[in-house]
């Protein structure tokens, strides 16, 4: 754990139910400057709920959120869980928060580099030609400036995920959230995505990872999550919970999700 | 003797030739048609939004409005409004001690078939926001897009492609529908088709050449809403 001065990012005790269904029981995470943390789990273990709870995408029934520094303002809501005291702030705050999609979700009206510059241009008020300048270097960076002016939908999964990641980039957010971004991908797609998102944790950017692969989770992550039935399992560097797991279901986990 | 002119004398836009009479009426066809058509779509727009995401009691009185509205046959929607609009408004004058005014024939023929419009463009532009990948407003959402700047800059975007068949559709219908204005004695191209034949006694031939405006005004449209579908499907491969 990191004190509170470095820290980009720190959720306290998350709970979320859907009707009856409690999927987070009180998850918490830290995450200091440069600090890679992958969330693992299996489907339904509410890794991905937890992720999209961070930046209210998903409005959790309780917890506190401290984003670079800030915290987000709650109060009661209905039934003892609280509400984002104002959604301002949340808009604010969430622009910080570069979040790349397992579907991409680029706006299919703009062409990739209309999508790069959007948030820049629209949200943060950068002059378009200096958002045109960043957002090309960034299509450069992920391989992408010579289809800056293409639609998403004349693209393969793996340029969409490139430009989507450029996209968050260029907003300089203080962390990046990544919600499984390779599991739309064909599989000999996927390579070319976890290259630029190696690329990224070795410039030492901060950034929260739900992901599938295991192998690019050990590799790449300074700590990692185990999440089951909505609680963390096990958590601690990726040669403990890939190399010696206390918990006996971690360890099923991820002996039986090696390659 | 009328009989004695010719067609093209007949058709002349100068008296006593009365093409002229039918372009004008064609004119006030296409206005009132672009009037109705744009508060059918401010309609639609503002109810579209508010069986989506208003309250119970809004998207219930929406509901009632849209199938009252669907329900009822045109002509008889047409003729209620305009009486019951006209004879309501000077009602609410002579309640409040102010004299009864004259209400512009133009402007309530806009903005009774405007409601009715509405109501179609309502469940036209409902379904269009409903087609949209959820993702592209929840990243909008993600980047910090406030409600207003998402909808203007993605959820309008992104609904006109899926909209523009249906909204075509109405176009093409309100020019035909703006015919049933005659009935309250308001001239476009039907009732001044109706003047010239009556008056030359030549009904095929001015039904003839109005069905002729009608048709150019449908052939012209459906260039503008071709061109308008090509330039906001720009982002979508074309169906194999």
């Amino acid at each position: 754990m990191t004190t509170s001065i470095s820290c980009a990012l720190r959720v306290d005790d998350v709970h979320k139910s859907y009707g009856t269904h409690e999927v987070l029981k009180g998850v918490s995470l830290a995450a200091g400057k440069g600090e890679v943390i992958s969330l693992i789990g299996s489907s339904g273990s509410g890794k991905s709920t937890f992720l999209r709870c961070i930046n209210f995408l998903e409005v959790p029934d309780r917890g506190r959120f401290i984003i670079n520094g800030e915290e987000v303002l709650m109060k009661a809501g209905s039934a003892d869980r609280v509400r984002p005291a104002n959604w301002r702030q949340v808009e604010r705050i969430r622009i910080g928060l570069g979040m790349v999609f397992q579907s991409f979700n680029l706006w299919a009206h703009m062409t990739v580099l209309e999508n790069v510059i959007e948030a820049p241009v629209h949200v943060l008020g950068m002059s378009r030609r200096q958002a045109t300048e960043k957002a090309e270097a960034l299509l450069h960076k992920v391989g992408l400036y010579e289809k800056r002016h293409v639609y998403p939908a004349f693209m393969s999964g793996g340029q969409q995920q490139r430009a989507s990641i450029a996209r968050a980039l260029c907003v300089d957010p203080s962390v990046m959230l990544f919600d499984e971004p390779t599991s739309a991908l064909d599989p000999e797609l996927v390579g070319e995505v976890l290259k630029v998102i190696r690329d990224l944790a070795e410039e030492g950017r901060t950034m929260l990872l739900v992901t599938h692969e295991m192998k690019f989770a050990r590799d790449v992550s300074s700590h990692v999550m185990f999440l089951h039935q909505g609680r963390v399992e096990e958590e601690g560097k990726p040669e403990q919970i890939f190399g010696a797991p206390i918990s006996a279901r971690c360890r099923e986990f991820t002996s039986s999700s090696r390659h | 003797m009328q009989t004695s002119l010719s067609i093209l004398e007949l058709l002349s836009p100068n008296p006593p030739g009365w093409g002229g009479v039918l372009l004008s009426g064609a004119v006030s066809t296409i206005m009132i048609s672009l009037g109705a058509y744009l508060v059918g779509i401010s309609i639609g727009l503002a109810a579209a939004a508010g069986k989506l995401k208003g309250s119970r009691a809004v998207a219930t009185l929406l509901d009632l409005y849209t199938t009252a509205v669907r329900a009822i046959p045109e002509l008889i929607l047409i003729i209620g409004l305009y009486y019951a609009g006209t004879d309501g408004i000077n009602r609410l004058l002579s309640a409040l001690g102010f004299p009864p005014i004259e209400i512009n024939g133009f402007l309530a023929a806009v903005l009774v078939l405007g409601v009715v419009q509405g109501a179609y463009m309502t469940e036209v532009l409902r379904g269009a926001i409903l087609a949209i990948p959820v993702g592209q407003i929840e990243a909008a959402s993600a980047f910090g897009m406030r409600p207003w700047l998402r909808f203007r800059r993605i959820v309008l975007p992104a609904l006109i492609p899926n909209a523009i068949p249906g909204m075509a559709n109405l176009w093409m219908s309100v020019t035909k529908d703006s015919a049933l204005i005659a009935v309250v004695g308001y001239q476009e191209l039907a009732l001044a088709t109706r003047l010239a034949a009556g008056n030359t006694k030549h009904y095929f031939l001015f039904f003839f050449a109005a069905a002729a405006i009608y048709l150019a005004i449908t052939v012209a449209s459906n260039v503008v809403f071709a061109s308008l579908e090509t330039h906001f499907r720009r982002g979508q491969p074309r169906a194999a």
